[in-house]
């Protein structure tokens, strides 16, 4: 056995505190080492000419590296080896940077810890068996979850790329939060203008299918190659057959409150969610629906001309692979009601910014009125109170939601340029303007629409006759002050939604300390998961406004279509794996695994059947859980065996 | 502490109305960065701050703001406007309060009837604003 050390100095990064000379000497004296040498960067393509010139020449089969972190520059070198004709594990990577010189101030202790981290790799290279990066295939076929914009701009993508997607949507038509929406900040042009022609492109694009009223039960399998089963619920409407007539509707007797117009309005049993829903067809909804039963009621279906109303549809199971899964299943707003002292639910003319959308909005209750609930009158001054639910830990969110105060400067403005002599007031903590062209918005606002910000919470607002007092501070002038308003809007904070709750449990992905899913990276892998193949886009990690959601989205179908587009995918030879004869089947390892990577298989031993732990290698991650949770030493993680950690134990141990 | 009352009615209006007038600035367009206050060499000696003075102005308190001595303490040095980051004439809103004043009170001031002693007290400015406005 031959091995070769190769010490960085990583400019004065590394060497400033660490004697990178001393330590080369003493590699030299370490068991097998054939040859050990110093360069300023081995990263960079003469130091890599030099480990490969050492391996031409001195026939070496064993590379240690002290250098930076092994995220960073594994990769580099383990292609040094392959290209030297060496399998690519039996490369060690010391971090002497993270660990030794940037933690460490004393010389003289950096490089004593240094050496004995060296020799460590030295001890446990020589135990390092050649692995095998074993391949998968790959269906090229993509599943996004959740039909707000962020999955509808994911499945367009994946779709003009070529991928054949499905995109499942829970409720009866996609478009989300958005489709509530009346115009969208900073730009105030209308959601459904922009929004439409992007869903109508999802419904006819031939290679997306649209699976509305559905939802994912199901997902086995790994990167490449998920198993998934869909619950699609029945519609009672044939889509091909409704020709949007309406003439059900009239006839319909059971009403309704209408989710879309948040309550505000009523629907009929037999419905469309708003025109320009995508499925474009009526619904019946099974729970206010007289019991879907033809004898009970069937006063539709006997006006239906197209004879599109089915009453005897079920709901159906569809079993299909992907090799991709983007999970889009967006926000929901927090239940304000939690707030006892904004009234929310107990007074009538405190709504919320979503409430707000709909009164607001030409397709709305009030045909683009603004009218409050209580009477119905023109509300002459307007409160929005800022920041509800939100930068609250003590009892609510600790977050900022990142779109309220936006969205409430739209509000403010948007009602004064329907009511031009109507008061505007904004209480609020910051205002929060970091976007493309928001900070202009809000001076805007301000400056050209008289909307007044006062900077202070509100503590409390109690009905006073027809009227809302409110009590509050000005944080500006120090003083308390109390005024009354027509109309109380909240800027309610975001929180992630049941779906996103369910699909983040259902597929495995770890979710934050506030329910939104944890990205593989805050910062450099924003839309992946820890779970290889699954990515996320939109407000499922965390509040975003509607540029975000969309680039997000398209970054998610990218990195998906990184795989999608492959027919092999290498998955890394440092995996568990189970010696059968020493396995007792006791599941621990099972329990171990943050990735359900393991599970337990019935095999004939000696004439008996029994238990036996076995990985599942595409999905394993080589976090070694498993292997240390093994009583009986029967998992081992490939590439970090007992025997070979012991030896780097060992060689710390010795100072 | 009692707490303010705010309106938004027609005096109040008014009131912004007039300032804004005479002054030829939008006081909307000041968002209490302060670096107004934080400039002048006298806010030390007033009894609210510059930016305090334009948002009460923002909420049309015209009494609280008539009752501050911060316009009179002003001496138009100009450090306000040179420096405000929204381009507001900080000096003008302060003259336009002074004239305010004065016109909503023209007869307080008879330069014939001050006694000697108030002269040491009397800001210059007022006296100046006010010969001003009587020579139109
Ligand atoms: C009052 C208000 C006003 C706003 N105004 C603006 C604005 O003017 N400009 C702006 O840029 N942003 C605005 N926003 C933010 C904007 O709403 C979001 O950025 C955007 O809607 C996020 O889209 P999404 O696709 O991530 O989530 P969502 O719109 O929530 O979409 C999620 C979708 O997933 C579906 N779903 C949920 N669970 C499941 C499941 N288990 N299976 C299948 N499907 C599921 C849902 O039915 C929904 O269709 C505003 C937000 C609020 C609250
Ligand atoms: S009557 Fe039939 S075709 Fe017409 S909208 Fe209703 S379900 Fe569709
Ligand atoms: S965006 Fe504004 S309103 Fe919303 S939580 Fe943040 S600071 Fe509060
Ligand atoms: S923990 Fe060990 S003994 Fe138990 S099932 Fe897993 S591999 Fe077998
Ligand atoms: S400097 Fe200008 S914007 Fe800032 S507080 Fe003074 S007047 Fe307002």
């Amino acid at each position: 056995m031959k091995i070769g050390v190769y010490v960085c100095e990583c400019g004065s990064n590394i060497a400033a505190t660490v004697d990178v000379e001393d330590i080369v000497e003493r590699a030299k004296e370490f068991p097998n080492v054939e040859v050990s040498r110093v360069y300023k960067y081995m990263c960079a393509d003469p130091g890599q000419e030099i480990i490969k010139k050492d391996i031409e020449e001195k026939g070496l089969d064993r590379i240690v590296i002290a250098a930076c972190s092994p995220r960073m520059h594994e990769p580099t070198f383990r292609a040094v080896l392959e290209d030297k004709g060496l399998n690519p594990y039996v490369l060690e990577i010391v971090n002497i940077r993270e660990q030794v010189s940037w933690v460490h101030e004393n010389k003289e202790e950096g490089t004593e810890k240094a050496a004995s981290l060296l020799k460590g790799a030295v001890l446990r290279i020589a135990l390092m068996e050649p692995l095998e990066r074993k391949k998968v295939g790959v269906t090229h076929k993509a599943l996004v979850i959740g039909g707000g914009i962020a999955g509808i701009q994911a499945s367009l993508d994946l779709a003009d790329m070529g991928f054949k997607t499905t995109l499942v949507e829970k409720t009866s038509s996609i478009g989300g939060k958005m489709a509530q929406m009346d115009k969208t900040f900073p730009t105030l042009d209308c959601s459904q203008c922009i929004l439409s022609p992007k869903m109508v492109d999802v419904g006819r694009h031939p290679n997306i299918e649209l699976l509305s009223l559905s939802e994912v039960v199901e997902v086995d399998g790994y990167v490449g190659n998920f198993k998934v089963k869909i619950k699609k619920n029945p519609r009672y409407v044939l889509e091909e057959k409704c020709t949007l007539c309406d003439d059900c509707v009239p006839v319909c007797p059971v009403i309704v409150h209408d989710e879309y117009n948040q309550g505000f309005a009523p629907r009929k049993a037999i419905y469309i969610a708003y025109p320009q829903a995508i499925p474009a067809s009526y619904v019946i909804d099974p729970d206010a629906c007289l019991g879907i039963d033809p004898l009970i009621c069937s006063k539709c279906k006997d006006v239906c001309g197209p004879e599109a109303i089915d009453f005897d549809m079920q709901p159906e199971i569809i079993e299909e692979e992907y090799g991709a899964i983007i999970i889009a299943t967006g926000y929901e707003t927090y239940p304000i009601e939690n707030i006892g002292e904004y009234g929310y639910g107990t007074i009538p003319d405190v709504i919320s910014g979503l409430d707000f959308e709909r009164i607001i909005s030409s397709g709305g209750p009030t045909g683009g009125k603004i009218l409050r609930p209580s009477d119905a009158t023109v509300p002459k001054t307007v409160v929005f109170i800022h920041c509800a639910g939100s930068r609250d830990p003590s009892k609510h969110l600790p977050y900022c939601s990142k779109v309220c105060c936006m969205y409430s400067t739209k509000h403010a403005l948007q009602y004064k340029h329907v009511v031009h002599d109507g008061t505007a007031i904004n209480f609020y903590i910051d205002i929060r303007t970091a976007g493309k062209d928001y900070e202009e918005f809000y001076q805007r606002a301000a400056e050209e629409d008289h909307v007044i910000y006062i900077r202070g919470k509100v503590s409390e607002v109690f009905q006073d006759g027809d009227k809302i007092l409110i009590k509050s501070v000005d944080t500006l002038t120090g003083e308390t002050v109390e005024l009354h308003a027509d109309l109380v809007v909240l800027a309610t904070g975001m929180v992630p939604s049941e779906g996103t709750k369910e699909m983040a449990s259902l597929l495995n992905v770890s979710v934050g300390i506030n329910g939104f899913i944890r990205e593989a990276h805050p910062k450099l892998k924003p839309v992946d998961t820890a779970i290889g193949g699954v990515f996320v886009a939109g407000t499922v990690t965390g509040p975003k406004d509607i540029p975000e959601t969309v680039s997000n989205a398209s970054g998610a179908a990218s990195r998906a279509a990184g795989i999608l587009s492959q027919d092999e995918l290498e998955i890394e030879g440092t995996v568990a794996k189970v010696e059968e004869s020493l396995c007792r089947g006791c599941g621990m390892c099972v329990e171990a695994c943050p990735y359900s990577a393991i599970e337990l298989k019935a095999v004939n031993k000696y004439g008996h059947t029994v238990q036996v732990a076995f990985v599942n290698e595409a999905l394993c991650k080589g976090c070694g859980s498993c292997a240390a949770a093994c009583l009986n030493g029967a998992i081992n993680q490939l590439g970090y065996t007992d025997g070979q950690i012991l030896e780097l134990i060992s060689a710390l141990g010795e100072q | 502490m009692s707490f303010e009352y705010l309106e938004f009615g027609k005096e109040e209006k008014d009131f912004i109305e007039k300032i804004e007038e005479i002054s030829g600035q939008n006081v909307y367009s000041c968002y209490q960065c302060g670096k107004c206050s934080a400039g002048c060499a006298f806010s030390s000696s007033m009894d609210m701050t510059v930016n305090q003075l334009i948002h009460l102005i923002q909420l049309g308190q015209k009494r609280r703001v008539l009752e501050a001595n911060t316009h009179w303490v002003c001496a138009s040095c100009l450090t306000c406007t040179v420096r405000c980051p929204r381009e507001i004439d900080v000096a003008a809103l302060m003259e336009a309060v002074r004239e305010y004043h004065l016109r909503e009170e023209p007869e307080k001031i008879i330069i014939s009837e001050i006694p000697k002693k108030a002269y040491d007290k009397l800001p210059n400015i007022a006296l100046v604003s006010n010969f001003r406005k009587k020579t139109g």
